[in-house]
Parts: C-alpha cells; sequence; structure tokens
C-alpha cells in the first residue's frame, strides 16, 4: 500500500468504490461541515474536500478535512495550484499528513476570474502536473522538491482530475496518459452528462492500456432543475450538457425536475459501472448532500463494502 | 514592442489640477509605435488638457515635446535645461521613462501618462497582443514557438488544462487558449512526443521573482 487509506484499500481489491464530495462553508461553521458530513457517513468511500472552489474563499481544505476525519468520514484532500506557491504547497501537504489525511487531489484551479476575488493575484508557481510529481517525489523518495530529506515524508495516494469533455478532445487520453507518467493513482473525471463523448475517451484510455495503471472514478453530478442544467451548459467551463439532458428536464414540471435529474444520475451510474476501465463514480451532489444516500441506494451500491 | 495605453484624460487632468505650467514628454521608441506616446500622441494629450482647463476656467500653459528615447541617459539629459521650469512633466512613455526621468531630475515632478501593459506586438492595425512575459530563460522552442508562460492564462508548462473550449481560454472566448495551438501545431507538425514529456517545474530566479532583475555586458560596460 502506498498511503493506505480506505479509498486505496478498496480500490486495490477492486471493489466498485463510490465517493463524494463536501465544499466547505464561506464561513468558520464547523457544524456546517458536520452537517454535510452526516448524510456522507456510511454511504461513500470518501469525500472529496475543494479547495476555494470556482475561486471562491472557502473554509480550507484541509481544515474541514479535519473536520470529516473527526465524523468517521475518510477525505480526499484538494489542492489547487492557483492559490499557493510550492512552500505553501509543501507545508501544507505535510500538515495535512500529520493531520490524518491520506488521500489527495491535484488540480490545476478554476481561474481567480470566476471568484469572489477577480482582483486577485494568482500563483500558478507549478501545474497540475508538476504537483502530481511532487507529492509522488515526497512519498515515494522522502524528499522535498529542494532535495531535503524527510525523515517521516506524508504517503498520499495521489489523485488527479481529467475532463474528456475539453478540448482539444484528441489531447484529452494524452494528458491522462502524462498524468500516469508523472505518477498518479488515481483520477476523478468532470461531471459527465455526454455520454457518448465518455465513452469514445474511454474506449481510447483502455485501447492504450491506461485504465490498468490508474484507478478511473467517473464524474457524476444530479441536475436539480433545468436552470442548473442552463447554466452547467452555458456558464461551468469545461462543462459538456447535451441538448438531450435539458430536453429530459423540461419535458417533467418543476417539481419533478430534482427527481428527474436523481433518475438521469442514477441510469449514468448504472451504466458507468458496467463500463470497461471504470473503477468507480465520483458522486458530486452540488449543495445537495441530502440526497446522496437516495441516488447511491437506487444505483444499488448500498451498502458499502467494510474492510 | 511595449505596448501601452493612454491614461483616461480625467485621471491625467486631476494629477495636475494644481499645476500651471506642464510639458507633455513623449517619446519615439515603442510607444510611438503602438500611437500611445509618439509626437502625434503628444500634440492631443496637451491640447485635449489646454481644453479641459480652459472649460475649467483656469490657466494651464503645456508645452510639447518628444525624446528619442526615455530609457537612455543622453537623451533624457535633453530636458535638463528646461525641466525645472515645469511644476509637473507628464511622461507618455512606458513605465521607464517616468523612472528614469524621477533618477535623473530629483526635483522635478513627474507623472505617468500612460499605462504600461505588456510585451507583445501589432495583431493587425490596432490591435496588439502579449507575447512575452519577461522570464528570463525563453523556452518557446519547446512548446512550437509559443509561450505558455506568457499566453496561458494559468501559465501552465503541461496544459492544456480543463477548461479549454473551441479554442478558447476559461476566462473569455475573446482569448485563445494557447494550449490548443500548441497541441494543433505540433500534432500537425509530428511533433506530439514533445508535448508527451512531463516538464519540470519552472524555475523562476530569472524572472521578476528573482527581484529585481539587471544585465551586464561586461564587453560594453567597462
Amino acid at each position: 500500500m502506498k498511503s493506505g487509506s480506505r479509498l486505496e484499500q478498496l480500490l486495490s481489491a477492486g471493489h466498485f468504490v463510490l465517493t463524494g464530495e463536501c465544499g466547505p462553508p464561506r464561513d468558520s461553521s464547523a457544524e456546517a461541515v458536520r452537517e454535510k458530513a452526516k448524510h456522507l457517513k456510511g454511504v461513500v468511500d470518501s469525500v472529496n474536500v475543494t479547495d476555494n472552489q470556482t475561486a471562491v474563499v472557502r473554509m480550507s481544505s484541509w481544515a474541514a478535512s479535519l473536520i470529516l476525519i473527526q465524523e468517521g468520514l475518510e477525505p480526499n484532500y484538494q489542492m489547487v495550484c492557483r492559490d499557493r506557491n510550492r512552500l505553501a504547497m509543501q507545508a501544507d501537504l505535510l500538515g495535512a499528513y500529520a493531520l490524518g489525511i491520506r488521500n489527495m487531489l491535484c488540480l490545476s484551479g478554476d481561474h481567480q476570474k470566476f471568484g469572489d476575488h477577480p482582483s486577485a493575484k494568482n500563483v500558478y508557481d507549478i501545474d497540475s502536473m508538476q504537483l502530481i510529481r511532487m507529492v509522488k517525489t515526497m512519498r515515494d523518495d522522502g524528499k522535498l522538491m529542494s532535495g531535503h530529506e524527510m525523515a517521516n515524508p506524508p504517503k498520499f495516494f495521489i489523485g488527479a482530475a481529467a475532463n474528456p469533455f475539453a478540448d482539444p478532445f484528441e489531447f484529452r487520453v494524452h494528458r491522462l496518459a502524462k498524468k500516469i507518467a508523472a505518477g498518479v493513482d488515481f483520477i476523478q473525471t468532470q461531471c459527465i452528462y455526454n455520454m457518448d463523448k465518455f465513452r469514445k475517451w474511454i474506449a481510447q484510455a483502455n485501447d492504450m492500456g491506461l485504465t490498468e495503471k490508474v484507478h478511473l472514478l467517473a464524474g457524476v453530478t444530479p441536475m436539480k432543475s433545468v436552470g442548473m442544467a442552463r447554466y452547467m451548459k452555458n456558464l461551468v467551463p469545461g462543462m459538456d450538457v447535451p441538448d438531450a439532458i435539458i430536453d429530459r428536464l423540461k419535458g417533467v414540471d418543476k417539481k419533478g425536475q430534482p427527481g428527474e435529474g436523481i433518475k438521469i444520475a442514477v441510469e449514468q451510474i448504472q451504466e458507468l459501472r458496467e463500463m470497461k476501465g471504470v473503477a468507480g463514480v465520483h458522486l458530486m451532489a452540488i449543495e445537495w448532500e441530502e440526497r446522496v444516500p437516495e441516488i447511491a441506494e437506487m444505483a444499488g451500491l448500498l451498502p458499502r463494502p467494510q474492510l | 514592442m511595449i505596448v501601452a495605453e493612454r491614461k483616461p484624460l480625467n485621471e491625467i487632468n486631476e494629477m495636475v489640477q494644481n499645476a500651471n505650467k506642464v510639458l507633455v514628454l513623449g517619446c519615439k521608441g515603442c510607444v510611438t509605435v503602438c500611437n500611445v506616446g509618439g509626437v502625434k500622441e503628444v500634440g492631443i494629450l496637451a491640447s485635449s488638457l489646454r481644453i479641459a482647463a480652459k472649460k475649467a476656467g483656469r490657466e494651464l500653459q503645456v508645452d510639447e515635446r518628444t525624446l528619442e528615447r526615455q530609457c537612455d541617459p543622453e537623451y533624457v539629459d535633453q530636458v535638463a535645461d528646461v525641466i525645472n521650469d515645469y511644476d509637473a512633466v507628464i511622461s507618455i512613455a512606458c513605465g521607464v521613462g517616468p523612472q528614469f526621468l524621477s533618477e535623473r531630475y530629483p526635483d522635478a515632478t513627474i507623472l505617468p501618462g500612460v499605462n504600461t501593459e505588456f510585451m507583445g506586438g501589432a495583431e493587425r492595425h490596432g490591435v496588439w497582443a502579449e507575447r512575452c512575459a519577461g522570464c528570463g530563460t525563453c523556452v518557446v522552442h519547446k512548446f512550437g514557438g509559443m509561450c505558455p508562460i506568457a499566453r496561458c492564462s494559468k501559465s501552465l508548462l503541461n496544459g492544456p488544462c480543463g477548461g479549454s473550449a473551441d479554442a478558447k481560454c476559461e476566462i473569455d472566448k475573446s482569448v485563445d487558449c494557447i494550449w490548443h495551438l500548441i497541441v494543433e501545431k505540433l500534432s500537425k507538425q509530428g511533433k506530439m512526443d514533445l508535448l508527451l514529456e512531463v516538464q519540470p517545474p519552472k524555475d523562476w530566479t530569472t524572472a521578476r521573482d528573482g527581484g529585481p532583475r539587471k544585465v551586464i555586458r561586461e564587453d560594453l560596460a567597462q
């Protein structure tokens, strides 16, 4: 085992995993994190804790991760390259590991233009690829980027994202290969709505033997309404929402739309589960954690395996 | 060239509101090429200031002058005999100009009349775009002759990120995704292998992060 995390153990044992997501609050409320944790406990294998998602200031990812640990959940600590240089990143990684965090996810991060501090200076000292390699070097060689040898290196299970829907499409699978070469252990994809395109991408990844080298978790986000679907389609960078999804949500009355959105997500999960190369689902129910148990149940993913 | 943009007139007006005699000082270097700080623009700004002063009912003498360059002491020296006659000097050279003037003439009030934007070129008449971030270690040969440090919004060396759509950057549809162009070009040239290699973290010591920079050419500086 590289990290010994629950997520790593389950994936290594060949279980189809289910990960969830928790966006920390925009204030200092530990209670808000606990409230979200309540819905996810026993339902998902690990919970991603976002890092200033969409460039909006939120409680720090490591702090919210620690609250999840206190609540008996296993966090997947997200780290973006936008807000920290290599010194701050390594310092936070050491601290996060000291606090018991074992999974982490390396991301570029949305540009600050989208967030609540568009006038901020961004950092991007290193990029997500270099972050993966840095965390791997810390773990496997016991060295900081400076070359300093650590007596007690942090041993993370290293994740990264992949977006099969961004352009240029032909390069996307190569970017995945590059992340594997950099040292990633697991991948969580961007929310999938265009299943045809995803199938095409995963077939490429299978053909190149990439899904044998990395655990690939497919991203699913249930739509709450047709309004959300339109917003995702038009305003969220890197999102591909086919008209068929919008039409299907439009086809039911407003009250029925959340249920329809959940139905679509469940159907997707069932389809993804049968797909070669998919090792699990990353369920991002954005500000909708309370519906995760129901989705997991309907998708036949409960109870979760015990270690 | 260094590309600049004129500051809004009201901002410049505000800076000279207590002055009675000002000099608008242009530069025949980059800012002339990008139509912001040459002889012609000196004339336009001077006239605008005169009109604004007249409208406000106040006395303001505005003189005009344009130096060969404001980034060389020999040209900066050329205003030595007149500079102290002015309450303020508005330099419409890039940010180097007002600083060279301020250093050379410690008693003068030097004001910036332009905002210095970037190092770039004219894509077409009237449109300038950034090309170089001056990082001190050029690597464009690794990226099909295009610089991701200057031209990717996140300066990614292993792009493109997940926000690239239809060859445009996530920050704005008017911004090209440079990584899209890099991938496209190298793929056409059959050189995709260049992009499959993980680029290591950049050493920023030669960039601004290493502190203010200086180039000394021993053969010339003797």
